[in-house]
């Protein structure tokens, strides 16, 4: 199935997680902030947040700036 | 001297705030932060490239710094309202830099998106610092919205032109009773000194010591700077004349 992550349409497996999807990207866990279709979703709800088609994914963590 | 700055309930001994922005390498943060003596320190929030992995910046600022996450790339209020809301769900605080730009040429902040968001994140508990034009009915406003500190920008953001904004600045200092802390635009020691001699209560830099020579050099001479100038302001300096007031006693003698 397609989502949209971090703004660009994605093919992932059917039965993903948020957990899941990191892992597999190789995404930095311990580092990153998670928007699923505009909500915060916090860490521990990672691993049971299914995704679905459509759904819009930020993945987001800091950088430097002034 | 025992002469805090005391913002969002935290009192701050260093008057000196850094950003992370440009450095040439993250492993200079944590030593530009401590040659700074900086307690405060802005970082931004953007999206992950799994193509161009980044290390986490946190990584590299010492864990007792205050985060302030700034909102940089927000180009209204509603978007600097959810980069806000997102940084403090990471757990970094409750401090936030309001930075609402859509000028992409000057960098120039909209006061007027920047109250909103101040408005709205002051009354969720955040400690708000809206980074602005230096307006003092937009700063009024500001401080009417709940902001815990203004932060007018002394030239546009990166320009390193210094402090070209100091007469409205001067004029904020005097009307309002929030602490005003010069952000964007300072390139030189010399010009934190200036800002904290006319009463700034901070000075926010960034790429004045990211673009340097020797960036922990800078960053030292900065942190001296500032407090030489906030010295300079508590010292109250003298009258200024037009002509000359000797300064040794006058010598009759030689005359009689």
């Amino acid at each position: 199935m397609r989502i949209i992550l971090n703004g660009k349409q994605t093919e992932v497996s059917s039965d993903v997680t948020i957990s899941t999807l990191l892992k597999s990207n190789d995404f930095p866990e311990e580092a990153v902030l998670i928007e699923h279709n505009g909500a915060i979703v916090p860490q521990e709800e990672w691993a049971n947040t299914e995704l679905r088609t459509g759904d819009k994914l930020e993945i987001l963590h800091f950088v430097g700036g002034g | 001297m025992y002469d805090p700055l005391i913002i969002g309930g935290r009192e701050l001994k260093s008057r000196f705030f850094v950003g992370t922005g440009k450095f040439s390498s993250n492993q200079l943060i944590p030593q530009v932060i401590k040659a700074s003596g900086a307690q405060v320190v802005t970082v931004a929030l953007r999206r992950v490239d799994p193509d161009y992995p980044q290390e986490n910046i946190l990584n590299y600022v010492p864990v007792d710094t205050i985060l302030m996450p700034n909102t940089s790339g927000a180009r209204n209020a509603d978007e600097a309202i959810r980069i806000a809301r997102l940084a403090r769900a990471s757990g970094c605080g409750e401090w936030i830099k309001i930075e609402v730009i859509a000028d992409n040429r000057y960098l120039l902040p909209d006061n007027f998106e920047t109250l909103k968001a101040t408005e709205v994140l002051a009354q969720e508990g955040f400690v708000v610092l809206p980074y602005m034009n230096p307006d003092l009915m937009a700063a009024k406003q500001m401080e009417a919205a709940g902001a815990a500190a203004v932060m007018p920008l002394g030239a546009p953001i990166g320009s390193n032109r210094g402090l070209r904004t100091k007469e409205l600045i001067r004029i904020l200092i005097a009307e309002i009773d929030l602490p005003i802390i010069v952000d964007a635009g300072l390139g030189r020691p010399s010009e934190a000194a200036e800002a904290m001699e006319m009463g700034a209560a901070a000075v926010l830099v960034n790429t004045a010591l990211a673009t340097a020579g020797d960036p922990l050099q800078m960053a030292e001479a900065f942190g001296l700077a500032v407090q030489a100038g906030r010295q300079g302001y508590l010292a109250a300096p003298g009258i200024v004349h037009t002509t000359g007031q000797a300064s040794s006693p006058l010598t009759d003698f030689l005359r009689e």
